[in-house]
């Protein structure tokens, strides 16, 4: 073994974070380059299905919060962004791979709003799911990772609270919000458990992102955390779970629960969820209508130096 | 890279009076000043900070970590720089 590989390996036995500049094995820079773009794409797209509802939040204090959650999304994509420029990704070439579908962002951002009840649920559960799968991660290996994780937990528990207020708002008016909040559980909850990954036995990466602590818990594990956390917030809520083998077991002190349409997560990731087509060509119209802003500035910061030099 | 990609900017953020300016991360801007006002709407969304410095990340100059050992070195082996170093009988007051 080199020396640096060495160095490497050490680093991360003494659970010491790798940073920027230090010597890497390449797969380990290729997975965490793509681990961490996937992450900010799944940021970047995820503005849309909730953007969606800012125009039409039904009053000015849901619209300020809604707007303010959005957009920290994008400061989210932001700072993930860059820290996958760390590793010496280039931010043009990820925003290419995004909307050339050669780089994947989470599944759960596949599926349409329907109503301003799926704004609460997707606050509750989706980030929610979110939280589960990032708490950890503030503990990831990569240095750079890891502190861009802690400040988006920080941000993201007032996107869950916000979520979770808003349907508890919900629950207390007419029996149609309701109706509605239960109808965008019914919904929303298979896909948020599908936001885990696969199973633990048809994940094949795992062992070796646990092994480099770029990952610290498996799939199933953090499916379990995030059931048991949510059991108490759904009866709390006063809506149901759409999931008839949901119950309590005693001997394994979990909740059990139904059968994961896996088919339905490979459907959706490989591009034949009810949205896919329409998240890329958004993001794509965003990024090719943008292009002249980003000449203008080009041309105004070369005219504008050329002057301070002269 | 395209040729509308903007320069990298690092970015360091003083938390509050008294304590120094942290480095933070980084974005891409077109100027320095687009740099400053990104940085504001980007790191310092909830009052994390009460001043903001960007620098051209081209134009930072860094140790290299490949010569980590020996560009450290000569601090190593003067352990007189610390006080507990020097014995002093516990009587001595005030030191």
């Amino acid at each position: 073994m080199t020396d640096l590989r060495q160095h490497f390996e050490d680093t991360i036995a003494a659970d010491h974070r790798i940073e920027p500049r230090d010597w890497v094995p390449d797969a380990y820079r290729k997975t965490m380059i793509r681990q961490i773009a996937q992450h900010a794409h799944s940021e970047i797209i995820g503005m849309q299905p909730e953007g969606e509802w800012i125009t039409r939040a039904p009053s000015l204090r849901r619209k300020a919060i809604l707007l303010a959650k959005v957009q920290d999304e994008a400061g989210h994509g932001l700072y993930l962004y860059s820290a996958a420029e760390t590793l010496g990704a280039d931010r043009g070439d990820l925003t290419e791979m995004l909307i050339s579908g050669r780089q994947k962002y989470s599944s759960i951002f596949n599926y349409p709003t329907l109503t301003f009840a799926d704004v609460g649920v997707i606050g509750w559960l989706v980030d929610g799911a979110a939280i589960c799968n990032q708490v950890p991660l503030c503990r990831s290996s990569y240095g750079p990772y890891a502190r861009g994780m802690i400040r988006i937990c920080k941000e993201e528990s007032f996107h869950q609270r916000q979520g979770y207020e808003l349907l508890l708002t919900l629950m207390r008016g007419t029996q149609a919000q309701r109706d509605m909040v239960q109808d965008a559980v019914n919904r929303w909850w298979w896909p948020s458990l599908m936001m885990f990954g696969p199973p633990d036995d048809a994940s094949p990466n795992t062992e070796q992102s646990m092994a480099w602590k770029i990952k610290r818990h498996t799939n199933d594990e953090l499916r379990q955390r995030f059931v048991d956390m949510s059991v108490p917030q759904a009866e709390k809520l006063g809506v149901t779970l759409p999931d008839p083998l949901l119950k309590w077991n005693s001997d394994r002190q979990h909740h059990d629960f139904g059968p994961i349409d896996w088919d339905e997560l490979k459907r959706v990731i490989s591009g034949d969820g009810p949205c896919n087509a329409e998240r890329i060509a958004n993001r794509r119209r965003a990024h090719e209508d943008g292009d002249w802003v980003r000449e203008a500035a080009m041309a105004h910061a070369a005219k504008h130096s050329g002057k301070a030099v002269a | 890279m395209s040729k509308n990609s903007w320069p990298l900017y690092e970015v360091f953020v003083r938390g509050k009076r008294g304590l120094n300016h942290v480095h933070v991360g980084s974005l891409h801007a077109a100027d320095d000043e687009m740099a400053v006002h990104h940085a504001r709407d980007l790191y310092t969304r909830r009052n994390e900070g009460v001043s903001i410095w960007v620098v051209k990340a081209a134009d930072i100059t860094a140790s290299s970590p490949d010569e980590k050992d020996p560009f450290f070195e000569p601090s190593g082996d003067k352990v007189y720089r610390h006080p507990t170093f020097y014995e002093i009988p516990d009587d001595v007051p005030h030191m």
